[in-house]
């Protein structure tokens, strides 16, 4: 661009003086004012000025164009197609045009009006004063002396009695809010020590749903059980499943090194709560060779081998053991409930 | 012909429209006040915007939300288009949201835009908090919107976790559970808060429909109030602005908010819907079907929460299981002391500005903003509580960092739990000598000028680098700001000769004042006559 076809008044050196651009004299940090405004190409030359219009518009058009994709693209796609988009892999066609049509359809509103402000709308700066947040004295005093007047008419000070009762009517009267609150919930009682198993009671397979026997259970593997009589339709399985949920390992017996644990096992075969003792995850992973389970959770790892102890992590205490023995049938089968309650620590726990 | 007679007797229909609101709701004072309001431009303002932005993309996307999700623990078999779940029990909850991402058309997208919306809503309040934190924006007449903000992020914490646990799926079920078994560990009324907020025993069938008002009608009805006082707070108090040439503590320098500011920050919130909104078709988040309905003994490995809830996970993980059993009961404070430690990382923060105003003793309006560099130990503690909270990230992804860098968990485990102590000791120390040697540079500058980069030869030889002096506006902007000179304490013997003793209180506060402003926390600014002496001496030396 030449700068001869720009009109003379609008070239920087024309325009007006500069607001404040005074130093105070002698000092070299004073405050020079805000600096003189830099016109941008836009000011001065009318080309590159609707040079940025036809970009706004073009970008609000884009805008008009993605949202007519839109509605094309919500009519025309059903919604369990899948495409495939690189990098990203096999996502829903219709999700994937519906996001990122929107995504431009609002975009191109956004940069349009942005693009607007920064090139063709002012950007000269100007000053606006401050007022202090503070009210001035006489305000202060103003309000001071009506509420005095205020205080005074109503009588609050002087009849104690009045004040004083209605004290206290305000301070009882919240307590009907805070005793409707007594239904959300039944007392703890003793539920939190009681799971679904009792004294013969079968440990039944969870993936099978059939009542496990001592052979079905390999050393070195992992099995969860629930007990007999426990169905996953039943209307309270979440909440009993949340206590008794099982995890069945056989070890040699000779390598349970607790003496508790070794009475409380069938032909090795040990079975603990699958229930973290730190804050209730279900224990998932097992390393055969060392005999430790750890909570994905949180990380809390027991030795199972060892009477559930906890060695590493934020578990406060074992995992507890259900005493098991093999029943006539040949059959395992639980000798009673948790000797303790199972998961997470609480007050009443002891 | 009528229109120019017509013209004259009648204003144009706009004028007519505002005259009418005008007579009923006082707007021709209100626009004579705002409507040429000047805002300063500066990047970083643009971070409060992304939150109010956030906030609105989510209650727009949670209305629609709610025309289909079905906040019940009723159990439902699945029969929807999703086929691997095909005939699965589940509840209700879940299988809403299961209908909503694979059966209602854009109902996947609008509830990623949501969900994504949310992270970016608590990450924008961090960083925007982190911004008026180290420029020093919250001293006064800013304390009270500071406690607003921070009311703003712990809510939005809290809205995100119950918003993320309602699809009832394996991973939010198994964060409830972790809710519980921390609710577990108050002493005495622990076993009681738990029946009475599960309607019984974990799970129950209650949790989703009570998270459900909680987090559609309460929180965000607190959020909106506090949200609106927010605003009309930094309206009153008008914006802060950065010292430079012709910006004083009593104005405001920018440009009007009609057109400028409300084109660039109306046009933002676009920006802000349209990215997210791309970003939900592009990037997959909360696949609940790939998790599946939550059963109590189910989980996922890598179970992480949403990362603004990560640094509390951080805490419960690295926390040593202690447990103190007396008299036949059980302080779990294993659990107990996460749960503590948990406000009071978020707390150590909020009250930080009530301790400077305290400390300094300052009790001046302050509308322009601190560098950084220039605030060092505000700043060396802000960097010090970061640290923290990043130790506690890590932490809370302890196994993620075990399993993408083949650490040892436990290596990583012990390590968080040494940083935890150590990491804002030594990242506060750091950062304040980084504050000084920043502060030294400017100074350097502001004497010397700016390193040019020209090398000139001197008749005898020697090779010295141009500095350019720098201008009257560089010169102003780098000094402008104040060195708060340390308090001291009062003479033990006043002008009568009566002697007073400065109570605790008082030489506590002074102690903290030299060490916030005492020798070695800043380096003194340049003097209007050592830059005389320097530039008047130039060819001398």
């Amino acid at each position: 661009m030449s700068s001869q076809d720009i009109p003379e008044e609008t070239l920087p050196s024309k325009q007006g003086e500069h607001e404040g651009a005074v130093a105070a004299a002698g000092d070299p940090f004073a405050d020079p004012g805000i600096p003189p405004h830099e016109p941008r190409i836009q000011d001065i030359d009318e080309r590159a000025a609707r040079r940025s219009e036809r970009v706004v518009a073009f970008l609000f058009v884009l805008s008009m164009l993605a949202t007519v994709g839109f509605i094309a693209a919500y009519v025309s796609l059903p919604v369990d197609k899948n495409i495939f988009v690189f990098p990203i892999g096999h996502i829903s066609a219709l999700n994937f045009s519906l996001g990122l049509t929107l995504g431009v359809a609002l975009f191109c509103i956004g940069a349009g009006a942005v693009h607007w402000a920064r090139t063709l709308m002012s950007d000269v700066e100007v000053a606006d004063d401050r007022h202090p947040i503070e009210a001035a004295p006489e305000v202060k005093a103003k309000v001071m002396a009506d509420f005095a007047a205020g205080a005074e008419e109503s009588g609050f000070g002087r009849r104690k009695l009045i004040r004083n009762t209605m004290f206290g009517a305000l301070a009882l009267v919240p307590l009907s809010g805070v005793v409707l609150l007594r239904d959300l919930g039944p007392l703890p009682g003793t539920k939190l020590r009681k799971t679904a198993w009792s004294e013969g009671k079968m440990l039944i397979n969870q993936n099978t749903q059939l009542p496990l026997r001592p052979e079905d259970i390999q050393v070195g593997s992992l099995t969860f059980a629930m007990p007999e009589g426990l169905k996953e339709e039943d209307e309270d399985f979440q909440k009993q499943i949340a206590k008794a949920a099982l995890m069945i390992v056989r070890l040699r017996p000779e390598n349970i090194k607790d003496k508790r644990e070794l009475d409380w096992s069938a032909d090795g075969i040990v079975a603990f709560s699958k229930i973290c003792t730190h804050v209730g995850c279900p224990i998932s992973l097992y390393e055969q060779q060392t005999h430790h389970v750890l909570c994905p959770c949180h990380q809390s790892t027991f030795d199972l081998s060892d009477g559930g102890r906890v060695i590493f992590g934020p578990a406060g205490h074992a995992l507890p053991q259900l005493r098991i023995k093999v029943n006539d049938k040949g059959y395992l089968e639980a000798m009673g409930d948790f000797a303790e309650p199972v998961g997470p620590a609480f007050w009443e726990r002891g | 012909m009528s229109t120019a007679a017509d013209n004259r007797r009648k204003a144009p229909a706009g004028e007519r429209v505002a005259d009418w609101a005008d007579g009923r709701l006082g707007i021709y004072s209100l626009a004579k006040a705002n409507m040429r309001k000047i805002f300063p431009d500066h990047w970083s303002f643009m971070l409060g915007e992304v939150c109010l932005y956030s906030f609105v993309i989510i209650i727009m996307t949670g209305v629609y939300l709610t025309l289909f999700f079905h906040p019940s623990m009723t159990e439902v078999t699945y029969h929807g288009s999703y086929v691997p779940l095909q005939g699965m029990k589940m509840s209700e909850a879940f299988a809403s949201t299961m209908h909503i991402s694979f059966d209602v058309r854009g109902g996947l997208l609008i509830r990623q835009i949501h969900h994504w919306a949310a992270l970016i809503f608590v990450a924008a309040m961090l960083v925007h908090m982190m911004r008026v934190f180290f420029t020093g924006a919250f001293r006064k007449p800013r304390e009270v919107n500071w406690l607003f903000g921070f009311l703003l992020l712990v809510l939005g914490m809290f809205t995100g976790f119950t918003g993320y646990s309602l699809p009832d799926d394996l991973l939010s079920g198994t964060g409830v559970r972790f809710m519980e078994g921390a609710i577990l560990s108050i002493p005495i009324i622990g076993t009681y808060v738990s029946m009475f907020l599960f309607g019984g025993e974990f799970p129950g069938a209650d949790f989703v429909p009570r998270f459900f008002s909680i987090h559609v009608l309460l929180l965000p009805g607190i959020m909106l109030g506090l949200l609106v006082a927010h605003l009309i707070l930094v309206f009153y108090h008008k914006h802060t602005q950065f010292p430079g040439p012709g910006r004083t503590n009593k104005n405001v320098v920018g440009m009007p908010l009609l057109p400028v500011y409300m084109a660039k920050a109306g046009g933002f919130f676009f920006l802000v819907f349209g990215l997210i909104a791309a970003l939900a078709g592009l990037a997959s988040i909360n696949p609940i079907w790939a998790m599946g309905p939550y059963r109590p003994d189910q989980v996922s490995t890598g179970a992480q929460p949403d990362w603004y809830m990560g640094f509390s996970e951080g805490l419960i993980r690295v926390m040593p299981g202690w447990e103190i059993n007396v008299a036949g009961h059980t302080l779990v404070l294993g659990v107990l002391i996460p749960l503590i430690i948990f406000p009071l990382v978020l707390a150590a923060i909020a009250v930080y500005p009530f301790i400077e105003s305290w400390v300094t003793g300052d009790k001046r309006e302050h509308h322009l903003l601190d560098r950084p560099r220039n605030a060092p130990t505000r700043t060396a503690f802000g960097v010090a509580w970061l640290t923290w909270y990043l130790v506690l990230l890590v932490g809370g992804g302890n196994d993620l960092w075990a399993t993408h860098f083949h650490l040892s968990i436990n290596t990583i485990t012990w390590f968080v739990r040494i940083a935890f102590f150590v990491g804002p000791v030594v990242a506060f120390v750091a950062t304040r000598r980084i504050c000084l040697g920043l502060q030294r540079r400017d100074k350097d500058k502001v004497l010397h000028g700016r390193e040019s980069g020209i090398i000139k030869r001197l008749p005898h030889g020697e090779f010295v680098e141009v500095h350019e002096p720098l201008s009257q506006e560089q010169l102003h902007t780098l000094t402008a700001h104040e060195q708060p000179k340390p308090l001291e304490l009062e003479p033990e013997v006043d002008e009568n000769g009566v002697a007073r003793k400065a109570g605790a209180g008082q030489r506590l506060r002074v102690k903290l004042s030299k060490g916030f402003y005492g020798e070695g926390t800043h380096i003194p600014k340049a003097t209007a006559e050592e830059y005389q002496e320097i530039t008047s001496g130039h060819g001398h030396h």
